[in-house]
């Protein structure tokens, strides 16, 4: 039975990647490129040894990014506001960083707890709205999102704590380098792999823990099954959206510090914005399962790092874009086909097995 | 048109004004009821308003529509390129018809797929927004005068009406300054000044909507299916084609609005929309899924997004903070009366701390007035959520035969 | 006349549903302008074949003859077409529409494009007026009692001209002087030469206005009688129901102990207009009794048990054992050792899909078997699994199975079994055998006897009067929020509780 329910959950998002390959492929003849040479130019790219630990540095953001949308999606809480959430996190940890001269273990710590707090803070507005006032928690995010870009253009543009760094762009204080965590070259001797990439191991192995092996977390898959036998079972509802909404803030609140603490050492207006919603799509491919969302990930991260190629072959690298867009559809359509013939064919196979223990008794 | 006749309508104007005036009065800016400031109000709202009317067809037939966003994306894309290449109204038909398939491609999804109805929407703003931004690059790149982002400029304008013999005598009665009567006066010579063939297009859809939903068959069946699909069923109405066709022609109302989004700014440009499909959605939640309430939500919205755009002093967020207090206190007395203490002071201390902002703060910074928008529609969402009436079967994914 | 004087003809109808045959070779023959009534069992396929008839399903064999004429139905459409009007159990009405909307949705009177309601309010009325069903058009469903949205459903089956009417368990939620009016409304559709097929499972109703019954068992036909002709009593239409011998629960001498389990003082909940749904009741329940509530659907028994619970927000008090539990919550009551079957259990009671042995878990989910401290213990919740499944006849391949892919009686085996484990103080039970097939139902009883014996407290709410009579020490009796009488199950009566239930005694 077990072996069957893997195939099964490999058929959605395999049928997604057909699809979405064959339909670049058919942009790709459309604008007279040659299929060949951009997925050839591609591979070759994206499995070179530099390539593949930009990858995984990439991959290790979108994980997290995923990991925090998942945990709310699992009871069907959509936060899509991890885009605020990080970026505020990632400010709040540039600042506070850049303050300590602390031994590093002591310093990435606080660091890390910092941006748990803020991004979590920033949910929780939302998740108070929703249990206080019943305001869907898809709008507030989005707007909250939204506020908290200009917050952050504030802050940065208006206040003592953004500073003219180099090159005329704005941004924090310069962590020193005992508060950075700049990682190993294990793969390319060139390019370090994060060393939040480690972090985010254990993160994820927690989050499965969390989520499979304990008491909370299967309240919170069980209201996500159904929210009236869950209630029925004991579970208080407010109080799981107002815990599940701080935990998804909190998480997201770290997906700006593999970039921060690995390589720039400063928040800037020209931090990324928007791994927010690359993380709801990988949620959503890896259907909320620390394996799935690491397996997207990577896939994600290979997309867009080897897509820097296609330039040179006159190709917008924005073509990944549109794959990403498509095999999320694709594969969200697929899951709930799979799903349905899943729960039928079992109702068929119980039924079967049944009559025949039946007839040998 | 008997909406406008009715007592709701008419208290709601009357208290919209006299909170307006008082402003006015206070702040001594004229700009808030200006001519100008209420004609280009009437800009700004219209894309909103078309998105919150998306919102109501789609949810009147039982389909969350997240997608909304990116339905509207695929709009102002379809018009920039159509439009800087054969006109304004070529690319208003493709602003249509962009916005028509992303509505499409939720139905089948949602529909016929029975996705989740908000992971089928939030797919599909993905989708879009990753569709235009490499479509964007594409085609504007080395088209003249457009760029990696943005299309070159639309061709033509929509056509727009001024009656002057209205308009004139009304602004020097608004120049006047008189308590009230001025303020009527600039709104009511506002709805006439530059008024664009697109707004009154908008205006007819949403009386359209009004008739079509509530006094034809046609609108009883589509709302049957946001209201008990299964009791529909059994009497003989085809749920699935009425949710298709609600969707599908929500998707053309995003698409318009988005269309709309792009002929006003006369170009494309990626990131356009900047979140107005979902204060759509917010306006029509205002509106209690009726569009009387939802064009009022966009009004507002309209309303705001104007005067940060013209304040030439940056005297004009002052204005709205001072408006948003008085709006605020209003709620809270309003809250006290029914006996909800603990909202009442809620709402009493947000208006105190927006008048102490008020009263420190010689002007404010622009971020104030960029998220101006967006705090207050988790305002008007936080006042407007509880209490209200969406269709029964809202959001529930409807199959043949399912019901026991 | 030439026409034919069976309304209504099934010839050979057979229907499959995966893993289950709902219709297996049923004949069926309606005389026009008569009451014919179809009686079984619950999942003895009834509904299924009025689907079929109704055009809401298809069947996988068979001919369907409607007047003398061979008809094929696509949709509900066609059935409505060829006269045929279904009233559902469940009725199928839009709360947020008005009483017209309801009834004319679908078949709107036009003008234009336009929908005339000036006509639609006009041919209400006269139907209305034409059948004795009294309604206000232009109401809200959602503010209409029972009674009146049946009313709403048969009128709107005479809108669209029905000449063959189906009433699907009409009188399950009916207060029987409400089933008095609907059988009055019957016998003068019966006048005006309308053919009436009922539905139903309520023997005595059944024999006292139908002109024919058929029995349907296990999804075939099992046969036809006439109960005027034939002298056919309610004990005999069962037994052709059920095959073999009823159940006869038999209380089994005094368990009660002195020790009071559960006690409630002046429990009321209030519904958001302020109608009070449970009014001032109190009750107390000891150690070893078994106390049951008897009352029609709606008259609060939901809500009481949802407020004992703490799923429902109530005032009085609420005292388990030693413990003042009022205001505590659904978690820690349960703890306290409360076990709850629910009443609606695909939505309350399980989680559909969910393995078995995670729904094993559903509502014990802090305690052993199946977590220590913040961890689960999947391990041992499995084999205890296990163990329900053995103890209480749940027929499943595995425990790992999606509890959708279990039928609905042994769902209910398996939710009964889980919420008598851990040697719970205090059972709340609502309908606990409901669906559950007759050998089964007879070892639920001995589990909760057992139980009883070892000082088990149960507060039981069920419809099935037999269940209530035979497992009960102590009856009370709910009528609109208040209990309005006790009975003794020793010597009380199915009729005498029946009058009790609907107040009936008072008007009298």
């Amino acid at each position: 039975m077990n072996l069957r329910r893997i195939g099964m959950s490999l058929i959605a998002p395999a049928i997604g990647l057909f699809i979405s390959l064959a339909a670049t492929a058919v942009i790709l003849i459309a604008i007279g490129a040659s299929i060949s040479t951009v997925f050839s130019s591609m591979w070759n790219y994206g499995t070179s040894p530099r390539a593949m630990s930009l990858m995984l540095n990439l991959a290790t953001i979108y994980f997290l990014s995923a990991l925090a949308v998942s945990i709310g999606f699992k009871m069907n809480l959509f936060n899509i506001g991890v885009n605020g959430q990080y970026v505020l996190g990632a400010l709040a940890a540039a600042v506070v960083a850049s303050n300590l001269t602390l031994p590093k273990v002591a310093s990435v710590t606080i660091t890390i707890l910092s941006a748990m707090f803020v991004g979590a803070l920033w949910a929780g507005i939302a998740a108070w709205l929703k249990v206080a006032r019943g305001v869907s928690e898809v709008i507030s995010t989005i707007m909250l999102n939204f506020i908290a870009i200009g917050i952050i253009s504030y802050i940065i543009v208006r206040t003592p704590i953004g500073t003219e760094t180099s090159l005329n762009i704005r941004g924090t204080a310069a962590i020193p380098e005992s508060g950075m965590l700049r990682g190993i070259a294990f793969i390319d001797p060139g390019t370090p792999i994060y060393g939040f990439f480690f972090i985010s191991i254990v993160i994820g192995i927690a989050y499965w823990f969390l989520l499979n092996r304990t008491r909370f977390g299967f309240d919170l898959r069980a209201t996500g099954k159904s929210a009236t036998a869950a209630r029925t079972s004991g579970v208080q509802s407010n109080r799981m959206i107002v815990v599940t909404m701080l935990l998804s803030g909190a998480v997201a609140g770290l997906v700006g510090l593999p970039y921060l603490l690995g390589d720039t050492g400063s928040y800037t207006l020209q931090f990324p914005t928007d791994w927010g919603f690359t993380g709801i799509a990988i949620a959503l491919l890896g259907r909320n399962n620390p394996l799935g969302i690491a397996l997207g990930a990577i896939l994600w991260a290979f997309l867009d790092i080897s897509s820097g190629q296609l330039i040179l072959e006159g190709v917008p690298r924005e073509i990944s874009t549109i794959m990403q867009g498509l095999i999320v559809i694709v594969v969200v359509i697929s899951y709930e086909v799979v799903r349905r013939y899943q729960v039928k064919s079992e109702q068929t196979s119980v039924a079967k097995a049944l009559e025949k223990q039946e007839a040998s008794v | 048109m008997t909406y406008l006749k009715s007592r709701r309508f008419i208290g709601a104007a009357f208290t919209a004004i006299t909170m307006l005036s008082i402003t006015r009065t206070i702040t001594g800016n004229g700009d808030l009821t200006s001519t100008v400031t209420i004609a280009q109000a009437l800009v700004f709202a219209s894309p909103i308003a078309l998105a919150g009317l998306a919102g109501i067809w789609a949810e009147r037939a039982g389909v969350i529509n997240i997608g909304l966003e990116g339905m509207m994306i695929l709009g102002t894309f379809g018009a920039g390129w159509a439009g800087w290449q054969w006109g304004v109204w070529a690319g208003v038909l493709a602003g249509v018809i962009f916005g028509a398939i992303g509505g499409l491609l939720l139905a089948v999804a949602a529909v016929t797929f029975g996705v989740d109805q908000i992971i089928a929407g939030t797919a599909i703003n993905l989708l879009a927004l990753g569709l235009t931004k490499f479509l964007a690059i594409l085609l504007f790149t080395d088209a003249p005068g457009g760029g990696q982002a943005q299309s070159p400029p639309i061709k033509g304008e929509i056509p727009t009406f001024t009656i002057d013999s209205i308009v004139g005598p009304l602004t020097t009665l608004h120049e006047r300054g008189i308590f009230f009567i001025s303020d009527l006066a600039g709104i009511l010579a506002g709805l006439f000044y530059n008024l664009s063939l697109l707004t009154i297009i908008t205006f007819l859809l949403f009386v359209m909507t009004s008739y079509l939903l509530w006094k034809t068959a046609f609108g009883l069946r589509l709302r049957s299916a946001g209201e008990n699909p299964w009791a529909a069923d059994s009497l003989g109405v085809k749920v699935v084609q009425f949710k298709y066709a609600a969707v599908v022609f929500s998707g053309m109302l995003a698409g318009l609005g988005g269309a709309y989004l792009s002929i006003a700014s006369t170009i494309y440009r990626n990131g356009n929309t900047a979140g107005r499909g979902f204060i759509g959605l917010a306006t029509m939640i205002f509106g209690d899924w009726r569009p009387g309430g939802t064009a009022a939500g966009a009004l507002m919205f309209g309303y705001i997004d104007t005067l940060r755009l013209i304040d030439t002093g940056n005297q004009n967020v002052k204005g709205l903070i001072l408006l948003g207090a008085i709006i605020l206190f209003a709620i809270g007395g309003i809250m006290l009366r029914r006996a909800r203490r603990n909202s009442a002071i809620g709402f009493l201390i947000l208006g105190s701390v927006m008048i102490g902002a008020y009263f420190s703060a010689t002007s404010f910074p622009p971020e104030v007035a960029q998220v101006a928008p967006y705090i207050t529609t988790l305002l008007v969402l936080a006042t407007a959520s509880q209490n209200l009436r969406p269709p029964a079967a809202d959001g529930v994914p409807y199959r043949k035969g399912d019901h026991h | 006349m030439s026409q034919s004087a069976l309304a209504v003809e099934l010839k050979g109808i057979w229907k499959r549903f995966p893993g289950v045959i709902a219709n297996s070779d049923i004949n069926l023959k309606v005389a026009s302008g008569t009451v014919h009534a179809i009686v079984g069992e619950n999942g003895a396929g009834k509904s299924t074949l009025m689907k079929i008839l109704y055009g809401m399903q298809k069947a996988d064999e068979g001919t369907i003859s409607i007047n003398g004429s061979d008809l094929v139905f696509n949709s509900p459409s066609d059935a409505i077409d060829s006269g045929i009007g279904m009233v559902h159990q469940h009725f199928m009405l839009a709360d947020n529409f008005t009483v017209l909307e309801n009834i004319v949705l679908g078949s709107e009177p036009k003008n234009g494009i336009r929908l005339d309601f000036a006509k639609a309010r006009k041919q209400i009325s006269e139907i209305a007026a034409e059948n004795g069903l009294a309604v206000d058009p232009d109401v809200l469903v959602s503010e209409l009692g029972v009674g009146d949205r049946q009313r709403i459903e048969i009128l709107k089956v005479l809108y669209r001209g029905a000449k063959i009417l189906i009433l699907d368990e009409p009188t399950a939620v009916l207060v029987p002087h409400e089933v008095d009016e609907l059988f009055n409304t019957l016998r003068d559709l019966k006048k005006e030469g309308l053919t009436v097929i009922f539905i139903s499972h309520k023997l005595d109703e059944v024999l006292s206005i139908a002109d024919e019954i058929t029995v349907i068992r296990q999804g075939t036909t099992v046969g036809s009688v006439n109960p005027h002709t034939q002298n056919v009593s309610a004990r005999d239409l069962a037994e052709m129901m059920v095959g073999n011998e009823l159940p006869t629960p038999e209380a089994v001498g005094d368990t009660i102990r002195d020790e009071v389990v559960l006690n409630v003082e002046n429990l009321s909940v209030f519904a958001k207009g302020g109608k009070a749904l449970v009014d001032d009741i109190s009750f107390q329940i000891r150690a070893g009794e078994i106390v049951g509530i008897a009352g029609v659907e709606g008259n609060g028994q939901a809500e009481i048990l949802d407020a004992l619970m703490g799923i429902e927000s109530a005032t009085g008090r609420v005292q388990f054992k030693d413990e003042d539990i009022t205001n505590k919550s659904t978690r820690h009551r349960r703890e306290l050792g409360i076990g709850f079957i629910p009443e609606d259990r695909h939505r309350q009671a399980l989680m559909l899909e969910a393995p078995l042995w995670e729904n094993r878990m559903l509502g014990h989910q802090t305690r052993s078997p199946n977590a220590k401290g913040i961890w689960l213990t999947p391990r041992s919740a499995k084999a205890d699994t296990k163990r329900i499944v053995e103890e209480y006849d749940v027929r499943t391949p595995s425990i790992d199975v999606l509890a959708s892919a279990l039928s609905g009686g042994n769902q209910q085996k398996l939710i009964v079994g889980r919420e008598m484990s851990g040697e719970p103080k205090l059972l709340i039970a609502a309908h606990p055998t409901r669906g559950v097939d007759v050998g089964a139902q007879a070892a639920i009883w001995d589990h909760i006897r057992h139980a009883r014996q070892s000082g088990l407290a149960v507060l039981l709410v069920s419809a099935d009067l037999d269940e209530l009579i035979g497992l009960s020490d102590n009856i009370k009796v709910l009528l609109r929020g208040k209990f309005v009488a006790d009975a003794d199950p020793a010597t009380v009566t199915p009729q005498e509780l029946g009058t009790a239930m609907t107040g009936a005694g008072e008007a009298a």
